[in-house]
């Protein structure tokens, strides 16, 4: 099982803020989770293929060839607009 | 490293006394404050910021370290607001203690920076026309690959 955040425009575009699934088969990294997720519709298509979307695993920044295992937090996220 | 995230409102001078009481080793403090700011063309009457909680402090904290493995500082505090602010009020506070001010100024700059790129908080401007997700901007990731 891994959960899933999203935050900002991105929640508010895919009308969802957390959720939980089992990690999808042949999904190593962050890239094939975002290939995965970018099949739901039309909408993820369009969030997932961002190519701006930002991406956390365990709270921590990540990039697309980041490993991701069962158990991680994986955020979603437009880039930040802080300080 | 004094690190918070809160709604209240923060205390600069209270937190650069807290910093510098009986340190007579740090010779310079740098402090920067940033503000809700309304210069957009549609006034801006309130600013959301929001976070990712779990992260927010771990993320602020790792910019810190790299600051302090960067330059030699004494001290360094970073706290960040959230939740709903008004024009003109405080957002950020960053502190930076060092023996000498060319250590403090650069981390400073260098701790806003990053935090303006990595640190995950989003604002949400208010204005009398609705509200809006403030875009982040290219300036802000070049300002931060010049470090």
């Amino acid at each position: 099982m891994i959960t899933l955040l999203y935050f900002a425009q991105v929640s508010e575009q895919l009308n969802i803020n957390q959720e939980q699934l089992d990690l999808p088969p042949d999904t190593a990294t962050l890239a094939d989770l975002r290939h995965c997720l970018a099949q739901r519709d039309e909408q993820w298509q369009t969030v997932f293929n961002d190519p701006r979307l930002m991406m956390a695993v365990n709270q921590t920044m990540a990039k697309a060839e980041t490993a991701i295992n069962d158990g991680d937090e994986i955020a979603f996220f437009p880039p930040v607009t802080g300080g | 490293m004094n690190i918070q995230v809160q709604t209240q409102a923060f205390d600069m001078g209270a937190e650069i006394q807290a910093i510098t009481a009986n340190r007579p080793d740090i010779g310079a403090v740098v402090s920067f404050i940033g503000l809700v700011r309304d210069v957009a063309a549609q006034p801006v009457l309130a600013m959301t910021l929001v976070h990712y909680p779990a992260m927010t402090e771990k993320a602020l904290t790792d910019i810190a370290r790299q600051a302090q493995r960067r330059w030699d500082l004494t001290a360094v505090t970073v706290i960040h607001r959230v939740g709903k602010l008004s024009a003109g009020e405080p957002i950020v506070l960053v502190i930076t203690a060092s023996t000498h001010r060319q250590a403090a100024f650069a981390a400073c700059e260098f701790i806003m920076d990053y935090l303006k790129t990595r640190a995950p908080f989003w604002k949400k401007e208010h204005t009398v026309h609705g509200d809006h997700w403030v875009s982040a901007k290219d300036s802000d990731e070049h300002a931060c690959q010049r470090w």
